[in-house]
């Protein structure tokens, strides 16, 4: 029996999950260092932000003299096609894009992780049913059928969390499923059950404790996947007209020709804030990823 | 049953799915149709009372979406009030023009990140494999239609040179064949570059995970006990079996791919299915817009299928179970 095998073995204690050990795990870790702290930075921008510099949408410049100027002392990074405040729509779209990306990756959470245990737990028909259904929207391009879903449902912030949470969560079940499946085999789990513990006692005591990193593990990813949805999906002009996210800020920059115009103070920060959130949530789960598989690490 | 055709039965499975579900999606949530084209379109009464009949508006639901099959297996799929002409042929023009950039891109995007994921792979842990992965995932990280829009920026305003828009340059004049096809490959090479620029990661960390696995099985210590040199242990021994996960990968690549071309058509005014989701999204033109969707899904579905029936020609353990 190789090293890496062992874990399976009911003998030996399934790491603690512990939330503190698993940061100062990734801490260690250089790249992971790094995620946590661009995670930190955007977070205290998202939440601080707005409340210094609040954006006010109907601001709008007086005249044509007043739209798409380059940063000056009285707009630090510009104004967009509307004459508003670049640095401030930056800050307020910070919150909308954080907001909508850890929302729906809530939701895909408690559906993937919901269905992952249940199938993985109870096996036979149940099983072959829900991983039937998760395989279908798993192959099924969840852009396309994201943008159809946003085009009937209309278009605000609670509709756009849902089709992105309701989209997102095959991977999740797929992988709680199969470790489910692997805890489902160990001796205790079947001692408990001949003790006549119920499933659900089971599933709560036995079985959920110990997929939970792993879900963790997977959730970090799923947020970044999920942010980069919302930008898409509002850079498509599916966003919500009334909360300016950074996905829309690109959407209103591409079509009122900022490109062209060469204003790149309007393009360029939001899509720099997506690229340091995103990159933040998938180096920490990067380093999360070889921490749990030693073989990936660096010799 | 043969798994072969168990797959088969799976595909058709789904691609009945998938029409049901975008028979309640376009035509039973909103109410009908009728009134989604009505939405931004101004018609007379009596072409709605048309339009109500040639959809069988008029009976049940199962009878509606009995008509629904039926006009979709006539290849009916439907008219554009926006563009004032048939679904079926704005598609056809727009299908064509996707498979080009899609063939050109991915061949680049497939070669390329096994290239750099076995370069990397088999050198793990030096200043140049980490390099690669830090590389690798930023650009993952980055939204592909911004990337776009910073090469239209660079090349359009900045140094300029390239095409940043269209599939071919306007009102050209062409004295052959060949400067057609070569001024399509100029209108390529942005569109191609930009998923590359992303898409290159997703098969460079699989590829590099993959080989680096591969290069820790006991075969790969004979190879080296054999006094074989570095270069054909990892090209030739190791490279071969690193791949066949990345096929498998490869699968879940056809969704990043396809959210990737809508990007990038978008971004760069490619006339394909991208472009045409788009528009029809701006346009409100739920014709095509049902079309588009109806059409992009059952090709992912048919492309993961054969990408199956390969798979399983290269691996025969996976045929046999």
């Amino acid at each position: 029996m190789t090293f890496e095998l062992s874990t399976n073995d009911e003998s030996v204690a399934v790491p603690s999950s512990g939330f503190a050990a698993m940061l100062r795990a990734i801490w260690a870790d250089r790249l992971g260092r790094i995620g946590i702290i661009l995670l930190v930075v955007t977070a205290f921008v998202a939440i601080v932000g707005p409340i210094v510099f609040p954006f006010d949408p109907t601001d709008v410049g007086k005249d044509a003299s007043t739209i798409l100027q380059p940063p000056s002392g009285e707009h630090w990074l510009g104004t967009d096609e509307l004459g508003r405040d670049v640095f401030r729509e930056f800050l307020a779209g910070a919150r909308i894009s954080l907001f909508v990306g850890i929302m729906a990756t809530l939701i895909s959470t408690v559906i993937g992780a919901g269905i992952g245990i249940v199938a993985g737990y109870f096996m036979g028909p149940l099983d072959t049913t829900l991983m039937s259904a998760t395989d279908f929207f798993l192959v099924i391009p969840a852009l396309p059928l994201m943008i159809a879903m946003g085009a009937i449902f209309g278009q605000n912030l609670l509709i756009i969390i849902l089709v992105i949470g309701l989209l997102s969560w095959p991977r999740t079940a797929r992988i709680v499923r199969s470790q489910t499946l692997s805890l489902r085999q160990r001796q205790y789990v079947s001692r408990a059950k001949s003790l006549g513990a119920s499933d659900g006692r089971i599933i709560r005591r036995n079985v959920a404790p110990h997929v939970m990193q792993l879900i963790v593990a997977n959730t970090i990813l799923v947020v970044a996947g999920c942010i980069l949805a919302e930008a898409t999906l509002s850079f498509i002009g599916l966003g919500d007209p009334d909360r300016i996210s950074w996905g829309s800020m690109l959407h209103f920059a591409f079509v009122s020709g900022a490109v062209g115009l060469g204003a790149w103070w309007y393009f360029l920060p939001p899509g720099l804030g997506i690229l340091v959130v995103v990159l933040g949530f998938t180096l920490v789960g990067h380093s999360f990823e070889r921490i749990a598989n030693p073989r990936l690490k660096g010799e | 049953m043969p798994p072969l055709l168990r797959r088969f039965l799976v595909l058709c499975a789904s691609i009945f799915a998938i029409l049901t579900f975008n028979f309640f999606l376009f035509h039973v949530i909103p109410g009908d149709p009728i009134r989604l084209i009505a939405r931004s379109q101004r018609l007379s009464p009596e072409q709605v009372a048309k339009l109500r009949e040639a959809y069988g508006l008029d009976g049940s639901i199962f009878s509606q979406y009995v008509t629904y099959l039926k006009n979709l297996a006539h290849g009916d799929l439907g008219y554009s009030f926006a563009l004032h002409e048939n679904v079926g042929d704005i598609v056809g023009r727009a299908l064509l023009n996707t498979l080009i950039l899609l063939t050109v891109s991915t061949t680049v995007v497939v070669l390329l990140g096994i290239v750099i994921g076995v370069f990397a792979g088999s050198r793990q842990g030096s200043k140049s494999d980490s390099a690669t992965v830090v590389t690798s995932l930023v650009f993952w990280s980055l939204p592909t239609f911004w990337v776009g829009m910073l090469l239209v920026f660079i090349f359009g305003v900045w140094i300029g040179g390239l095409p940043i828009s269209g599939i071919t340059t306007p009102n050209a004049d062409y004295q052959n064949y060949f400067q057609y096809i070569a001024d399509i490959a100029r209108h390529l090479i942005l569109p191609t570059l930009t998923l590359a620029l992303v898409d290159i990661a997703f098969f460079v960390i699989i590829t590099r995970t993959s080989l680096i696995e591969v290069m820790s099985e006991d075969y790969m210590l004979t190879a080296r006990g054999k006094g074989l040199s570095r270069r054909t242990m990892v090209w030739k021994h190791a490279t071969r079996n690193a791949l066949l996960p990345v096929v498998t990968a490869s699968v879940l690549y056809i969704s990043a791919l396809v959210a990737g071309a809508i990007q990038v058509e978008v971004v760069f005014s490619w006339p394909g299915m991208g472009l045409l989701t788009y528009n029809s999204v701006l346009a409100r033109d739920y014709p095509t817009l049902e079309a588009c969707f109806l059409i992009i899904s059952v090709a992912v579905l048919v492309a993961n299928f054969l990408a199956d029936v390969v798979y399983r020609r290269l691996d025969p353990r996976v045929a046999v179970a």
